[in-house]
């Protein structure tokens, strides 16, 4: 895919036929060998995590898509996959592993708690982990199915793909935490956790 | 002290003697409940009935078990002496409770928050006074998690089980030094 107009200067030249072509060939390079060897870092809290070692397993295998090594160190690994519920104890711990990732770095949200909070709609669930982590993929389910997470996995290469390494926005859109700690302003939190669904109905406490 | 069959043996006790008969249980010969299964606490939906605290006890060696309730009016300070002292299981069970209650512990060496972070403010999650979500709004509840240091809350029993003396953070080894709280084993 062509970026023209949106690339960054070279020796005073306006983009050209041979340069959009090198770009071009470079982002290609560049994004096939960043999809097809994501080494995940499988952040994995609760029942997600056995269908994300399902994936992983022969049955299913998402070695053969490239992520063969699971990066248990998130200095070596290039997408945080988040299986699992996430309590707000261990908001802290995923926010500092996220940030301890170098760049180039994605986030897959795995099932219906990293996404939401699923049904667990109280006092102690984070809801939903894109308050604290930016999220490139949501995979849905309760737990998804391995072929559901392989779908994600899919549809992150093809995210990868179609980025390019001379755009001029800052790679890998890292909001940092504002002074008070939030990578979103509060009102967005607030809107974006608000229950929804079946779960308006169901707020008595006594 | 009523006695009351539901399946199992129930004893409720009153709160001021609960140590002694505690004790008498656990050392006389012929009871010997050397086991501590669990201790919880309850707060029914009927707010006219007290809150109790659960005992489960087990003597492996009778094959007995018994549960030991202790009635606490919600007016009254909710306090219970530890059984520590007795059983070491004691010290997370009852820290649960108090986490999630507000029931202190008289006697227990290290009652602090275990379910939720230690500074957190909104209250106790398990009564019924507390709401499902919680008080704060939760864009208040994420900034304070994000905020909750969970390092700088590690007893140092907790840091000794690393065993890093020398690639612990500097306040930690600061802490450490200080002789913070419990004793590590092979430290300086």
């Amino acid at each position: 895919m062509k970026r023209v107009g949106a690339t960054k200067e070279v020796s005073g030249q306006s983009p050209n036929f041979l340069l959009s072509k090198f770009q071009n060939l470079v982002d290609w390079a560049v994004n096939s060998s960043r999809a097809n060897s994501l080494w995940p870092m499988p952040f994995g809290t609760a029942c997600c995590a056995i269908e994300f070692m399902a994936t992983a397993a022969s049955r299913f295998d998402f070695a053969r898509f490239g992520m063969e090594r699971q990066a248990f160190s998130p200095r070596q690994a290039d997408v945080l996959i988040c299986a699992g519920r996430l309590p707000f104890k261990l908001a802290p711990v995923i926010r500092r592993i996220f940030d301890q990732m170098p760049q180039p770095k994605w986030v897959i949200s795995m099932g219906a708690c990293a996404s939401t909070g699923g049904i667990f709609d109280n006092y102690a669930m984070v809801q939903g982990i894109d308050t604290i982590v930016p999220v490139d993929v949501y995979v849905p389910g309760c737990p998804p199915r391995p072929e559901g997470l392989l779908y994600g996995v899919l549809l992150l290469h093809k995210k990868i793909k179609g980025e390019s390494l001379f755009d001029a926005v800052p790679r890998r859109d890292e909001q940092p935490l504002d002074d008070k700690g939030l990578r979103l302003p509060p009102e967005t939190i607030d809107e974006i956790s608000e229950p929804f669904g079946n779960s308006v109905h169901q707020f008595r406490s006594a | 002290m009523e006695t009351a069959r539901d399946g199992e043996p129930v004893v409720y006790v009153a709160r001021d003697r609960l140590l002694e008969i505690m004790t008498w249980l656990k050392d006389t010969p012929g009871q010997q409940y050397d086991y501590l299964v669990d201790v919880t606490a309850v707060e029914f939906r009927d707010r006219e009935r007290p809150l109790e605290v659960v005992y489960f006890l087990r003597s492996l060696t009778h094959r007995a078990d018994v549960r030991i309730k202790v009635e606490l009016q919600s007016s009254d300070e909710l306090a219970v002496d530890s059984v520590w002292g007795l059983w070491h299981g004691a010290d997370w069970l009852e820290r649960e409770v108090y986490d999630m209650f507000g029931i202190t512990f008289r006697g227990h060496p290290d009652l602090r928050r275990i379910l939720m972070w230690e500074t957190y403010a909104e209250g106790y999650p398990l009564r019924k006074s507390f709401p499902l979500r919680g008080r704060f709004s939760r864009s208040e509840q994420v900034r304070q998690a994000l905020n909750a240091n969970p390092e700088a809350h590690y007893s140092m029993e907790e840091l000794s089980i690393a065993d890093a003396g020398g690639d612990l953070p500097d306040d930690m080894r600061e802490r450490l030094r200080r002789g913070e709280r419990g004793t590590v084993p092979n430290s300086e």
